[in-house]
C-alpha cells in the first residue's frame, strides 16, 4: 500500500511538471502585451518593468528560472496587483473557493446518493419520473443561469418577508455560502444522481443481492452491506475530479454572489494575461487535482476490497 | 413503461429501504449543519466574521457600498485605474483637493501661488498624517521622485513632467536629486516649472501628486499599499480593515483637518463584484447605497420607480485611423467618405441603446471649460452629417489617388465585450450598405488589442480617452506627433504648433483658441470618426444624500455624502 502510494505521488509530480511546463508555453505564445496598458509605455519604464518580471530575459533563460522559483514554492508577483505575491493570493483566496467547494460537494455528494437510490428502489414510478426529470435540468442548464435565479428569488424573497432571510450575495457567515454553493454543486448532483441510479440498478438485480436475501439477511443490512456500498464505487471514482472541477469552476458563481474566491484571478489572469498568476493558479490548480484523483484511488482501495489486491 | 415482476417480499423490502433512505437523508440533514458550522469557524478564521452591514447603518453613521474589482494598485506613486482611484480619493489628499461643488479648494496646502516659472506651496499647520505625525513639504517631493524614479516604472509619471527635470530623471538621465521640487521649511514647498503651465494647480489633485512619507514607505519593504497597514493615511478616510477581494472599511480618520465637512463616520465596502446584475440586486434588498445601470437592467430599474441619475463621466469613444505610411486609412479621401456614411446618433440613439450615451462630435467632450463657459458652447464641434452622395464621390476620388481598382477588405480592430460588438457590427453593416466597402473586425483581447494598437497592425480601430486631468490638453495633446498614445501616427506640424501653445500658454483666451483650432483640424482632417461621449445612469438610497460623481478623481466619492435622518 505504502509503495503503491509513493509511486502514484511520483506520477503525480511528473504530471504536475508537465502541467507547469506546457502552461508556460502555452501562456508564452499567447498574443498579446502582459505589460500592455491604455497609456503607452515610454521605453525606459518598458524596460524597467521588464527587468522586473525578467521578461527581458530569452524564454528558455525565464523558463529555468522559473522553475527554479517553483522548486523553492515561489510564484512571483502579481502583474495586475503590482505589490501582491502569488502566493498570497493563493493563500487568502484558495480557502475561500475551497469551503465554497466542499459544502457544494456535501451538497453533491450526499444529494446525488440519496435521489439516485431512491430513483432506482422507485424505478418507473412517479418519484423516479420526478426526479429524473430534475436531472435532466441540472445537468443541461448551465450554473450561471441557476446562480442568477437563485439571486433573483432570494431578493424577491427578502423583499416580500420584509426582512433579510439569506444574504444576496457577500462572504463572511454560513447565510452567504447556502445558496451558491447549492447552485454549483447542482449540476454534480444530477450528474451523481444519474450514476447513483444505474448503478444500483445493476445490484439490485445482481447475485450477491439475491444470495444475500436468501441467507435470510435482514433488508437493512442488505440494502447498506450489499446495495449500497457496491452502489457507491463508481459515485466515489468520479468524486476526485469532480471536487477539482468544483473548487476550480466557481468562477461564474464567485461572481455572481461576490465572493474573494480563487476561481475569479484564475479566469481573470487569463484575461489579462498576468503571466505570474496564470502560472501560479494553474500549477496549484493542477497539483489539486493530481492530488484529489490519488486520494479517491487510495479510498477506492478501502471500499472496494478488490481493488487492493493489485 | 412495463412495471418489472413485483415478487412477493420484493415491496417489503423496498419499504424498509425507503425507510433507510430517510434516516440517511436525516443523517445528511445532521451531517450538513455539522459541516457548516465548521466552516463557519473555517470563515470566521479567514475573513472578517460576522455578516455586512445594511446599505444605511444609521446607529453607526455608516453607508455600505460597492466595488467593481479589488483594488490593483494602493501605491499613489504607481497608480492609474478607476477603482483604485477611489479608494485613495477617499483615504489621500492632495496639496489641492475638488470640493463638494467640484470646485478646486485647498487641501493639504492653505495659501499658494502660480507663476510662469514654478509655484510655491504654505502647507496648513493642521495637516497630518493617520499616525498624527505632520504632513510635511519632504511628503511631497519623496513621492514626486518616486513616482518619477525609473526603478519605480509608474505608468503616470509623464503626470509630474511640468517640473523641472522631471522628464530627463524620469529617462535615467538626471539622478532624482536633481527635480526642480524643494521643501524650503517642513510647510513651504517650491515647485520649478519645466516651461509655464498654466493648470498645475489642477494636477496637484492628482493621486501621483499626494504625498508619500519616506519612513513609513522604507519600513514597508516593498508592499507599499499591499495591506490596510501598509499604507499611511492623510485623507478624510483611513482604512482600518481590508480583506482582499472581499471587503475594505473606510473609517473617519480622526486626524483629517477639515473634521466639519464630514459627515460619515464610515464607509463599508461591503461587496466586490463586476456582474451589473449583483449589483442590481444588492441595491433592490438594500445592502448598498448606489449602483450604476446596464441597457438591460435599465427597464428593471424604471419599473421600481426610482429616481435615475445621469452623469457624464468625461470618456470619448472614437474610431481612430490608422495614418501610417502605405495605410489605405492614410487617404484622407477615404476616411471623408467613411465619415460621411455614417451617423453617431443613429448608433447611439438605434444601436447600442445604453442609457446615458450621447452621440460623438467632437474629442473634446461637453464638460470642458471654456473662457467663461463651456468650450463646446464657446466653439461648437462641426459635424459631418450622413450625406451618401457626398460619400461615394469621395470614395471615387479615394480610388482614384489610391490608384486600385476596388477597395480590399479594411481591418477593424476592437475589443471583446458587447458595447464594442455592437458598434463593430454596426459600422461593418454601414460600410457595406453605403460604400460597398468590406470591413474585416478583428476582435482582440485587451492586451492584445493594445498590442496591436502599438505596432500599428490595423485600418480602424475602436478606441477611446478619458480624463487625466480637467484640462482640454488631457484630450488636444493626444494627436500630438510625438504623444505615445497617438497610436494611429496622425502627424501635422500645425497640429503640433497649436499644442506646443495650449502647453506653453498661461492665457485662457489663447489656450482655448489653440483647442478650438485642434477640434477644426481634427474635424477637417477626418483625424477620428466620433462615436459616443459615455455617461453613466445610476440611482442612489432615498436617504443617502451628496453622493458626487466626478469626471476626474474619485468616482464616485462619499467623502461628502451623509445620511438623511
Amino acid at each position: 500500500m505504502l509503495r503503491y502510494s509513493l509511486k502514484r505521488l511520483l506520477q503525480g509530480l511528473v504530471t504536475v511538471f508537465f502541467i507547469a511546463t506546457a502552461t508556460f508555453f502555452a501562456m508564452h505564445s499567447v498574443p498579446g502585451d502582459p505589460l500592455a496598458s491604455d497609456k503607452a509605455l515610454t521605453e525606459r519604464i518598458r524596460a524597467n518593468l521588464e527587468a522586473k518580471y525578467g521578461l527581458d530575459q530569452p524564454l528558455m533563460t525565464q523558463y529555468g528560472i522559473f522553475l527554479g522559483n517553483l522548486l523553492q514554492g515561489d510564484f512571483g508577483i502579481s502583474y495586475t496587483q503590482e505589490n501582491r505575491r502569488v502566493n498570497d493570493i493563493i493563500r487568502e483566496h484558495f480557502p475561500v473557493s475551497a469551503t465554497l467547494g466542499i459544502l457544494a460537494i456535501a451538497f453533491a455528494g450526499l444529494g446525488g446518493v440519496l435521489w439516485g437510490a431512491l430513483t432506482a428502489l422507485y424505478r418507473n414510478r412517479l418519484p423516479d419520473v420526478l426526479i429524473m426529470l430534475a436531472v435532466i435540468l441540472g445537468i443541461s442548464v448551465p450554473s450561471f443561469v441557476f446562480a442568477a435565479l437563485g439571486q433573483l428569488l432570494l431578493v424577491q424573497l427578502n423583499g416580500v418577508l420584509g426582512f433579510s432571510v439569506l444574504p444576496v450575495a457577500g462572504w463572511g457567515t454560513v447565510a452567504h455560502m447556502l445558496v451558491p454553493s447549492l447552485v454549483l454543486g447542482l449540476g454534480t448532483m444530477a450528474y451523481l444522481t444519474r450514476l447513483m441510479r444505474s448503478s444500483m440498478l445493476e445490484i439490485v438485480g445482481s447475485d450477491f443481492v439475491r444470495t444475500a436475501k436468501s441467507k435470510g439477511l435482514s433488508a437493512r443490512r442488505i440494502f447498506t452491506h450489499h446495495q449500497l456500498r457496491n452502489a457507491i464505487l463508481p459515485v466515489v471514482t468520479v468524486l476526485g475530479p469532480a471536487i477539482a472541477a468544483i473548487t476550480t469552476g466557481g468562477f461564474v458563481v464567485e461572481m455572481v454572489f461576490a465572493i474573494p474566491g480563487l476561481g475569479r484571478y484564475f479566469v481573470q489572469a487569463v484575461q489579462q494575461l498576468d503571466y505570474t498568476v496564470i502560472m501560479g493558479t494553474t500549477v496549484f490548480y493542477g497539483a489539486f487535482l493530481v492530488f484529489m484523483v490519488i486520494v479517491v484511488d487510495l479510498l477506492y482501495g478501502w471500499i472496494d476490497p478488490r481493488v487492493r489486491l493489485e | 413503461m412495463t412495471k418489472a415482476p413485483n415478487p412477493s417480499g420484493e415491496s417489503a423490502f423496498n419499504r424498509s429501504a425507503a425507510r433507510q433512505l430517510a434516516l440517511f437523508g436525516v443523517a445528511i440533514v445532521v451531517g450538513l449543519v455539522g459541516l457548516m458550522w465548521g466552516l463557519n469557524l473555517l470563515a470566521s478564521l479567514t475573513a472578517t466574521a460576522g455578516g455586512v452591514p445594511p446599505a444605511v447603518d444609521v446607529a453607526n453613521n455608516a453607508i455600505t457600498v460597492m466595488l467593481t474589482e479589488e483594488p490593483p494598485q494602493l501605491d499613489s506613486t504607481r497608480s492609474t485605474d478607476q477603482v483604485s482611484g477611489i479608494v485613495l480619493g477617499h483615504v489621500m489628499e492632495g496639496l489641492l483637493r475638488y470640493d463638494d461643488r467640484g470646485e478646486l479648494a485647498p487641501g493639504m496646502a492653505e495659501a499658494w501661488r502660480i507663476d510662469e516659472g514654478g509655484a510655491t506651496f504654505h502647507l496648513r499647520a493642521d495637516a497630518r498624517w493617520s499616525d498624527g505625525q505632520p504632513v510635511t513639504a519632504h511628503d511631497f517631493v519623496f513621492a514626486w521622485r518616486l513616482g518619477l524614479d525609473p526603478e519605480n516604472a509608474s505608468e503616470y509619471a509623464f503626470i509630474l513632467y511640468p517640473i523641472k527635470n522631471a522628464e530627463a530623471i524620469n529617462q535615467g538621465e538626471l539622478p532624482v536629486t536633481e527635480l526642480g521640487a524643494r521643501a524650503l521649511d517642513a510647510r513651504t514647498l517650491e515647485v520649478e516649472f519645466e516651461r509655464p503651465i498654466a493648470f498645475f494647480d489642477k494636477l496637484t489633485a492628482f493621486s501621483t501628486y499626494f504625498p508619500v512619507r519616506e519612513d513609513f514607505y522604507r519600513a514597508t519593504e516593498g508592499r507599499f499599499g499591499a495591506d490596510a497597514d501598509q499604507l499611511l493615511y492623510n485623507g478624510p478616510f483611513a482604512l482600518s480593515n481590508w480583506v482582499h477581494g472581499q471587503s475594505l472599511r473606510l473609517d473617519r480618520n480622526p486626524h483629517y483637518w477639515d473634521q466639519a465637512r464630514i459627515r460619515l463616520d464610515r464607509i463599508n465596502v461591503g461587496y466586490i463584484t463586476s456582474d451589473p446584475n449583483t449589483r442590481l440586486n444588492l441595491f433592490k434588498d438594500e445592502k448598498i447605497v448606489m449602483t450604476g445601470l446596464t441597457a438591460e437592467n435599465l427597464t428593471n430599474a424604471l419599473e421600481q420607480r426610482w429616481h435615475i441619475h445621469r452623469h457624464m463621466d468625461g470618456s470619448v469613444f472614437y474610431l481612430d485611423f490608422n495614418h501610417r505610411e502605405g495605410r489605405l486609412t492614410r487617404n484622407l479621401n477615404l476616411r471623408k467618405a467613411m465619415i460621411l456614411a455614417q451617423d453617431p446618433g443613429e448608433l447611439v440613439y438605434k444601436v447600442t441603446k445604453t442609457p446615458g450615451y450621447l452621440p460623438g462630435e467632437s474629442l473634446f467632450p461637453r464638460f470642458l471649460e471654456g473662457v467663461q463657459g463651456k468650450f463646446r458652447d464657446e466653439h461648437p464641434a462641426p459635424t459631418y452629417p450622413m450625406d451618401l452622395q457626398a460619400a461615394r464621390a469621395h470614395l471615387e476620388a479615394a480610388r482614384r489617388e489610391l490608384g486600385l481598382e476596388a477597395f480590399p477588405p479594411l481591418v477593424l480592430l476592437a475589443g471583446d465585450n458587447p458595447v464594442s460588438n455592437i458598434q463593430t457590427e454596426y459600422f461593418q453593416a454601414v460600410f457595406k450598405k453605403n460604400l460597398g466597402l468590406d470591413i474585416k473586425i478583428d476582435r482582440q483581447i485587451f492586451k492584445q488589442r493594445l498590442a496591436k494598437m502599438t505596432s500599428g497592425d490595423f485600418d480602424l480601430v475602436l478606441a477611446g480617452w478619458g480624463p487625466d486631468y480637467n484640462d482640454p490638453l488631457t484630450y488636444g495633446d493626444l494627436y500630438a506627433s510625438w504623444n505615445l498614445n497617438n497610436r494611429g501616427r496622425y502627424s501635422n506640424p500645425e497640429y503640433d504648433r497649436q499644442v506646443r501653445i495650449a502647453q506653453g500658454a498661461m492665457d485662457a483666451q489663447t489656450r482655448v483658441a489653440a483647442f478650438a483650432e485642434m477640434q477644426r483640424i481634427i474635424h477637417e482632417d477626418v483625424v477620428i470618426i466620433p462615436n459616443y461621449e459615455r455617461g453613466v445612469a445610476y440611482v442612489t438610497h432615498p436617504r443617502v444624500k451628496g453622493i458626487l460623481r466626478r469626471v476626474v478623481g474619485a468616482d464616485t466619492d462619499y467623502t461628502y455624502a451623509w445620511i438623511e435622518p
